[in-house]
């Protein structure tokens, strides 16, 4: 068994442990998704040690017979992109355990259980090179979560978790059809990611898949228009979920399109590009807009992922080397930054048992640290250069400006309004006079929350001066997609050579 | 192609990669106050006050260093590059930490650390007391180091990093007493505004990189002469853009007077010697792209000249005697901007060297005013604090004639070289508007100093004037001397400053300027300085010849005029309207759509669909088990659709 099956299979077997031990306490329980959950982090760094950063394609690939009457294959392998998203899901988890234990009081050994399942299957969905194997760890997280926000969410938490669910299982099940028509096309019948990619597909049929797999993934972006269940699913969800929803769960959709709807169907791709586009920029002007409008600050933030998440997309269908390279930076921005909001609200409810941002004012006097490091996140999200997220929008911007003016221009935008959202909240929370009891005796952080935030404000703050391995790590990978989908490497003519001429 | 731009100017910078020597330790000038920031915010709670002393010691250090680079440059001029790390290599796009030190780094470097480190003395006496004191000097830590990366950063996006972090300083000081809701809301319109500028700068960014392939500084200037007119009048204006937010040009400056919300060093470090002239920075250090359209050179001009104006009009009816430094401050970008935009970028560095001077005096004083009167603005108040204040009073008294634009004082060359240059390179309409500003700037400077010092006591027995300490007085006293002989830099035309600078301009030979009319220089010059006079004369006709002790009521110009420029032109109100009252309705229709519309269809759908299945099952489970039945069924019926309609 390689190191990627047992990424995969260590969390599991964490929530099986559990499964069997009825009898455990909550600490005895609390100990061993802790432990399941490091494991799987120990395991993925030594996948990332492993790991061949100048091969672009995908390695460290592990294959076992599953169904073989219909050619399904139980396939593993990771390239750069999969293996960063492994990580991000890998380093998130344990953190999202710990900040879990000062709320989560009730069935907690079914909430731990829960988290772990829904880790493995997100691993599944990163690593898998099968397309059935895909599909069913795809569609597998939505039980999971269902579940985290079905039990442990808040009053709303019934509409929030059907709505979630019907959501994202209606667009999966394009996505199957798509992948059953697929298989039938291979020779012999195959499920196999190479076997797939090495179909020649009529325009007219990749215009037809495109649309199935795009709209599986655009749900779980999620893009414009498709977004409303993620500000009810994040409302409603426990901090736990919401960071694991930020964090990573959307990273499913746009990883999706890089993986399988570009690659495989190139013809439609570019010919949809601007159509997504437009949707992107549509999303991050429109996600940021209502963002700002939000009385309940978990709603604010679900509605700046649906901004934020439109620049990824922005950047992949920006199909160059700069901007979808840094679009894959951007998910693992979007998930260290937004998590770590997530996780700061958390706290905050936790002190004060409300999301209105009216009940709060003054707080910076009271709770100096959290203050801080909610500024600091904020900045990172509002795309400050020296943080995270400059690094990831940035590239982002300036690739799709060399294919797409108009969209480039049109989404830079979205900055203003990022900081006038975040800002404003931010003002709001913790400016201005402190005034009423709950205000006055809101503690600060305590020493065990700042160490939750801490792993995540130094990736924040490392990823930001020095981006440079994560870059190196993802780009090969990107670029070997943007071959299949017949994208030339940008090439910027210096302005001297034109000149010579004139 | 470093051949051309040469040629025309006729001077040469040899381009250096500095590996050892002084330069090469540049890196620490940004290192420094950076770690300065860290150290301060950790041993905050552990030191005390005492906190500060690290503060000042790293800017005094960086100080020392940057004054040593800037002598190694003065001794042996070329453009020095210091090796250092990649910042981003993706695709095309690759960014260093390298660090650019030239002769107008150089110059940026001894304002910036040496005003820096004067106004975190005079922090020591000013901020005494205060609740977050050793925050303050973090703060002011964090400020210099962002402010160096800009001036250091020898890629657009590192000089957009620190163009950034400057942006944040400035956010963290101007709310530094955030517990006021309005103090808040001026550092949140601080950053905003100047988000939008960022918007425009990036956009520029963009187009650069399209162009040239490179944001390098280097890169850039030396293609630059090769730019299509066109690429270049966009890009410049695009630049613009960013430079007017950050320097609170029309129509971006509204923040600027806001931002006297934070503590008086701040405002005389950031929002007036400093950070604010950055835009001017970028324009004169990117100046070789400038010169490929004199369209937009032309533009930056009437921009400079119209916000000279339109910020000394309301500067004459604003009684906060910060409030009036605030708009001061405003139009002598204006005239920085008239600089750049005719042509005459090291006149308009010369003036930005004076201004750090004699506004960073000017600010220093109105704080030692301040804390002299308790904390008291309102102009209209003070009086007679001559003799209460000597050290504040003679220092102001040099900044006033300073600013005013008397000979010999510094402010006087830097403001008649950029009028004298805007007339001989043709832009007459230009100079007229200049000196209306001139006349005025000295008029409401004027009004200023007499209201201040003036005259008998307009206050009561409830305030105690008295003179600041030395921590306070010192800085004053330094920045006086600066502003009295700060002219020395460049007396006349061709003087050191001027000819030092050559080598980093865009050449001008080649855009064909003809003088505005026969007038010889000595004529303009002593229109210049007559200027100068001439508004001082109208304010002491109307503040000192005339009883003030009636307060405001007694003020010479009535009228539409005068209201309007006491409401500050009703911008402010205009941009709430637009963005907040017509911005927010939009905002409001989103919601209403995102919920109503996009929202209410997804739950009409779904509850056609519970309604069909609500006759067998009711409980949630069983509607999401319906459900999948109903979406496997669906699916199915698709593959076979699917399947017959490609075949």
């Amino acid at each position: 068994m390689g190191m990627l099956s047992l990424t995969i299979v260590l969390p599991l077997a964490g929530a099986l442990l559990l499964a069997f031990l009825p009898e455990a306490g909550d600490r005895s329980v609390k100990q061993i998704a802790l432990v399941a959950s490091l494991a799987a982090l120990v395991t993925s760094l030594v996948l990332l040690v492993q790991f061949d950063v100048a091969d672009p394609n995908l390695q460290q690939a592990e294959t076992w017979v599953w169904i073989p009457a219909i050619g399904a294959q139980l396939s593993l392998a990771v390239d750069g992109v999969s293996l960063v998203l492994i990580l991000l899901t890998t380093f998130l988890t344990p953190l999202i355990l710990l900040a879990s234990w000062s709320s989560i009081t009730d069935r907690v050994r079914g909430y731990a259980a829960a988290f772990l399942v829904l880790e493995a299957a997100v691993i599944g969905v990163f690593a898998a090179t099968d397309l059935l194997l895909f599909y069913i760890f795809f569609e597998f997280t939505i039980i999971p979560m269902y579940l985290i926000i079905g039990i442990w969410g808040g009053a709303g938490r019934k509409y929030a978790a059907v709505k979630f669910f019907l959501y994202t299982l209606f667009g999966g099940l394009l996505m199957l059809v798509a992948i059953i028509y697929l298989y039938t096309q291979t020779p012999g019948g195959s499920f196999a990611y190479a076997d797939v990619l090495a179909l020649e597909l009529g325009v007219t049929e990749q215009r037809w898949l495109f649309a199935g797999f795009a709209l599986a993934f655009a749900v779980k972006v999620p893009l414009f228009p498709v977004h409303t269940w993620l500000p009810d699913a994040h409302t409603e969800a426990p901090t736990g979920g919401s960071v694991f929803l930020a964090g990573v769960l959307l990273k499913m959709g746009t990883f999706g399109l890089l993986r399988y709807a570009l690659p495989i169907f190139p013809d439609a791709t570019v010919e949809f590009a601007p159509w997504l586009l437009g949707l992107s920029v549509v999303g991050i002007l429109y996600g940021a807009i209502v963002a700002l409008m939000q009385a309940d600050i978990k709603k604010l933030i679900a509605y700046s992922s649906v901004s934020h998440m439109g620049f990824v997309v922005l950047g992949t269908f920006a199909l160059n080397a700069t901007a979808t390279s840094a679009s894959v930076v951007q998910m693992v921005n979007h998930g260290l930054s937004t998590g770590a909001l997530f996780l700061l609200i958390g706290f905050l409810y936790e002190r004060r048992h409300t999301r209105q941002i009216s009940a709060f004012g003054g707080l910076a006097k009271r709770v100096p640290v959290m203050a801080g490091l909610w500024l600091l996140v904020s900045m990172s999200s509002l795309a400050l250069p020296g943080l995270n997220g400059f690094v990831g929008e940035f590239p982002i911007l300036l690739g799709t400006f060399q294919t797409n003016r108009t969209a480039a221009v049109l989404a830079s935008f979205g900055v203003v309004l990022a900081a006038l959202y975040l800002l404003w909240a931010y003002q709001r929370i913790f400016h201005g006079p402190l005034v009423g009891a709950d205000n006055e005796n809101t503690t600060d952080l305590k020493a065990r929350e700042v160490g939750i935030l801490a792993p995540i404000l130094v990736l924040i703050v490392g990823i930001g001066l020095y981006p440079q391995p994560l870059f190196d790590l993802v780009e090969p990978s990107v670029d070997r997609v943007l071959t299949e989908v017949g994208v030339e490497p940008l090439d910027i003519e210096p302005i001297a050579a034109t000149s010579e001429e004139s | 192609m470093i051949l051309l731009a040469v040629e025309a100017s006729g001077v040469a910078n040899e381009v250096v990669s500095a590996t050892s020597g002084v330069i090469s330790l540049a890196w620490l000038i940004v290192v420094l106050p950076l770690l300065g920031f860290v150290a301060v915010l950790l041993a905050n709670r552990a030191l005390g006050d005492a906190v500060a002393n690290i503060a000042i010691a790293v800017a005094g250090l960086t100080f020392a260093l940057s004054a040593a680079v800037a002598i190694t440059v003065i001794v042996d001029p070329a453009t020095y590059i210091v090796p250092m790390p990649t910042w981003i290599d993706i695709g095309p796009l690759t960014v260093t930490f390298d660090i650019f030190v030239d002769q107008l780094t150089a110059v940026m470097l001894l304002v910036v650390t040496g005003v820096g480190f004067l106004i975190h003395i005079y922090s020591v006496g000013y901020m005494h007391g205060d609740s977050r004191y050793g925050r303050f000097f973090a703060y002011l830590n964090l400020f210099l180091a962002s402010m160096l990366i800009l001036v250091l950063g020898s890629n657009l996006l590192t000089l957009f990093l620190g163009w950034e972090l400057v942006g944040l300083s400035s956010y963290l000081l101007i709310g530094f007493w955030f517990e006021k809701p309005e103090y808040a809301s001026a550092a949140k319109k601080a950053f905003i505004t100047n988000r939008v500028g960022d918007v425009s700068f990036m956009i520029a960014m963009f187009l650069a990189f399209a162009t040239f392939g490179t944001l390098d500084l280097l890169g850039l200037i030396e293609n630059a002469p090769a730019l299509a007119s066109g690429t270049a009048f966009v890009l410049v204006l695009l630049l613009l853009g960013g430079a007017a937010a950050k320097s609170a040009q029309i129509p971006l400056y509204v923040w600027l007077p806001d931002a006297m919300a934070g503590p008086t060093p701040v405002s005389a470090l950031i929002h007036a010697a400093t950070m604010v002239t950055a835009g001017v920075y970028l324009t004169v250090r990117l100046s070789p792209i400038l010169v490929m359209s004199l369209d937009a050179m032309t533009i930056i001009a009437w921009i400079g000249a119209s916000t000279a104006l339109l910020a000394a009009i309301i500067a004459v009816r604003q009684d906060d005697i910060k409030k009036i430094l605030a708009y001061s401050t405003v139009s002598q970008l204006g005239f920085m901007f008239i600089g750049v935009g005719v042509g005459a970028f090291r006149e308009g560095i010369f003036h930005l060297v004076t201004h750090a001077f004699f506004k960073g005096l000017l600010f220093l004083a109105a704080g030692s005013v301040m804390h002299a009167m308790a904390n008291r603005t309102d102009a209209w108040g003070m009086g007679g604090l001559r003799k209460l204040m000597p050290i504040t009073f003679w220092t102001s008294f040099i900044g006033w004639l300073a600013i005013s634009g008397i000979p010999p004082f510094s402010g006087f060359f830097s403001k008649d070289q950029i009028l004298t240059e805007a007339y001989f390179h043709g832009f007459l309409g230009i100079w007229i508007v200049g000196l209306i500003a001139a006349v005025l700037t000295a008029f409401y400077m004027s009004r200023w100093f007499f209201l201040i010092f003036l005259g008998e006591p307009r206050f009561g027995d409830d305030v105690h004037p008295h003179e600041s300490p030395p921590t306070m007085t010192i800085p004053l006293i330094v920045l006086g001397f600066l502003a009295l002989v700060g002219g020395a830099l460049n007396p006349v035309h061709s003087g050191p400053l001027f000819n030092f600078l050559a080598p980093v301009v865009g050449p001008i030979d080649d855009l064909g300027f003809t003088p505005a009319g026969p007038l010889p220089e000595i004529a303009l010059i002593a229109i210049a300085a007559g200027a100068g006079v001439f508004g001082i004369a109208l304010a002491y006709l109307a503040y000192v010849r005339r009883d003030v002790s009636q307060g405001r009521m007694v003020e010479p110009i009535r009228g539409p005029i005068a209201e309007l420029a006491e409401r500050k032109f009703f911008v402010d109100e205009l941009y709430e309207t637009i963005f907040v009252r017509v911005g927010g309705r939009f905002a409001q229709a989103l919601v209403w759509f995102d919920t109503r519309v996009i929202d209410g269809a997804v739950n009409a759908a779904g509850a056609v669909s519970i309604a069909t299945g609500s006759a067998s099952r009711r409980t949630q489970s069983g509607l999401v088990r319906g459900y999948v039945g109903v979406m496997i069924l669906g699916a199915l019926v698709l593959v076979a659709f699917l399947l017959w309609q490609v075949r």
